[in-house]
């Protein structure tokens, strides 16, 4: 069986190379800093095997979560100089290879969607080909390693190292914001365990009159929207939205179609993201690099589209999910 | 009083409110609230950190994207990026609200096949679709006031975001669906396949393809509209 810790061990690898190879990477002025980081996250990956089976101690996992929080937010983290020529090579490759370079990018989901669909009902040696309910996840693997294998035969590279330079390259420019959405995932856990779901549910019900399915489903799209305005992400509101109004009245009492409710839920998120400041990647940033006089235009050309589509997500989670 | 020392537990929602609007860095943001909430909610330090390890442990799904990184760097070391700007300029001849309403178009397509790198405001706004739109605007009218011209690049970031947005959720293996699953099966132990959550997806995403395409394309009428002599005069009247 294929299980899909074997691809969580190849991410924490492929970090721990990538960690080595910004350790000796003397363009970045702080190598130290980000070999540390993104060594951290390696063996954070690998020795979260055990942590999530509970066979390990998740003390020490959250000490180093939390030494990589300080390394990121204090600004210890770098990234190295590109490699001269890089424009020339670029520019010669596309006038190359041409439409050519699309095809190993679109084997990625190629592979993942015929993992999650096909592969998933092949058994081999007396149990399924791929861990259940893990098919997706692996497909995403499979997928990258059989993209790779395609464009190195397609693009006549030979040495492993260009794509791991320039995947680590990637990596740096991405930087700390990588591990944000995991952080995210692990506030909402901390919110859920805290109660804070419960007592966002507690000020809802005394506003939410009982009964009315219509304006639950008002009520979680909506917080969904306002509390992603608040915190500029949708994952971070997500689980409180969901623990408070989504699981326990949506789906459990008003028996709705769980898997259609939490993805317009958070698509209801996303419409917060396009009005709201703190999403200051989407909003504030694209502002800058077009080099607008009023850093808010961006949001404003958004807002119409925003509220509409709020209100779409509301009745499509009305008419098809409850 | 024991209800009021709940409701303290919503203190780390105000935390990250307070540290998003002092514009401290997001990873220090988050981390803070999470040791104030576990600490208000009744957990020992060590549970706190203990909290920290497994939340990681758990989630790590969500960052497994990491392992397409070494084919896209391979890919755009050879011009992947150079390439997709040749796509998008064999559009250039189209009207600016015609051709935006293309780019979101295929930003909506590219996402929804887990491309969502490929095209982006650094990648392709700022060097692409800007300024073809711009061009295309000068095309029909003539030179274009400043505020027409922040108008029309503003209208090129919306259909970026609004692109990525509703198309990287029909793609099964982006973070924001395996946060959905993550946290369903871990919190309400339930098997949600991905697939099901991306097909759900659709709908919404079939809405804003529609609705800010529709009003990308009626950019152009309120540019044609106004006129570059309407601007003039309104431009006397301020």
């Amino acid at each position: 069986m294929i299980e899909a810790e074997w691809f969580h061990w190849l991410v924490g690898g492929l970090f721990l190379v990538m960690a080595a190879q910004m350790l000796t990477d003397r363009t970045n002025p702080r190598r130290y800093g980000s070999a540390l980081f993104w060594g951290l996250l390696g063996l954070g990956f690998v020795y979260g095997t055990w942590v999530a089976d509970h066979r390990a101690p998740a003390e020490p996992l959250g000490a180093a979560v939390l030494v990589m929080v300080c390394l990121a937010g204090f600004g210890r983290t770098g990234r190295g100089a590109p490699p001269e020529g890089a424009a020339e090579r670029r520019a010669a490759g596309a006038e190359r290879f041409g439409g050519r370079l699309f095809v190993p990018a679109l084997t990625i989901p190629a592979v993942a969607l015929a993992c999650a669909v096909g592969l998933k009902r092949v058994h081999w040696g007396g149990g399924p080909l791929l861990q259940k309910g893990s098919e997706t996840v692996l497909g995403l693997g499979i997928g990258s390693v059989v993209a790779l294998a395609v464009g190195m035969v397609m693009l006549r590279e030979r040495r492993i190292s260009t794509p791991l330079h320039a995947g680590r390259s990637l990596l740096e420019s991405m930087g700390w914001a990588m591990l944000l959405p995991q952080l995210l995932a692990t506030l909402g856990a901390i919110f859920a365990s805290a109660g804070v779901g419960d007592q966002v549910r507690r000020v809802t019900t005394a506003v939410l009159p009982g009964g009315s399915v219509f304006l639950a489903v008002v009520v979680y799209c909506v917080g969904m929207f306002l509390f992603t305005v608040v915190m500029g992400n949708g994952f971070a509101a997500f689980p409180v939205m969901t623990a408070a109004v989504g699981w326990p009245v949506l789906v459990e009492q008003a028996h709705g179609n769980a898997p259609a409710v939490l993805a317009v839920g958070m698509l209801a998120g996303f419409c917060g993201t396009l009005v709201t400041p703190m999403a200051a990647n989407y909003n504030l940033v694209p502002a800058a690099l077009l080099e607008l006089k009023d850093q808010y235009g961006p949001i404003k050309a958004q807002l119409p589209t925003a509220f509409i589509l709020l209100g779409c997500n509301i009745s499509v989670m009305f008419l098809f999910a409850v | 009083m024991r209800k009021a020392g709940r409701m303290l537990v919503l203190l780390g929602v105000l935390v990250v409110v307070a540290g998003f609007a002092a514009r401290r860095n997001p990873l220090l943001v988050v981390g803070a609230a999470g040791i104030v909430t576990g600490l208000l909610g009744g957990l020992t330090p060590r549970e706190v950190l203990a909290a920290f390890g497994t939340g990681f442990a758990s989630s790590r799904g969500v960052t497994i994207f990491a392992v397409t990184l070494p084919v896209i760097g391979l890919l755009e070391h050879h011009g992947l990026q150079e390439q997709a700007r040749r796509v998008v300029a064999r559009f250039a001849s189209l009207t600016a609200g015609r051709f935006l309403a293309l780019y979101l178009l295929l930003r909506q397509v590219t996402s929804a096949v887990g491309l969502g790198g490929v095209l982006g405001h650094a990648q392709t706004v700022r060097p692409l679709a800007a300024p073809m739109a711009e061009a295309a605007a000068e095309r029909a009218h003539g030179p274009l006031p400043a505020k027409v011209r922040e108008r029309i690049r503003s209208f090129a970031a919306s259909a970026d975001n609004v692109g990525f947005f509703f198309g990287e959720d029909v793609f099964l293996a982006v973070g924001s669906i395996l946060l959905i699953t993550g946290f369903v099966n871990t919190t309400y132990h339930t098997r949600l396949e991905p697939l099901d959550l991306a097909l759900w997806a659709v709908p919404t995403a079939v809405c804003a393809l529609a609705v800010h395409g529709w009003r990308l394309v009626r950019l152009d009428g309120s540019l044609s509209a106004a006129g570059p002599a309407a601007w003039d005069r309104k431009a006397a009247v301020k």
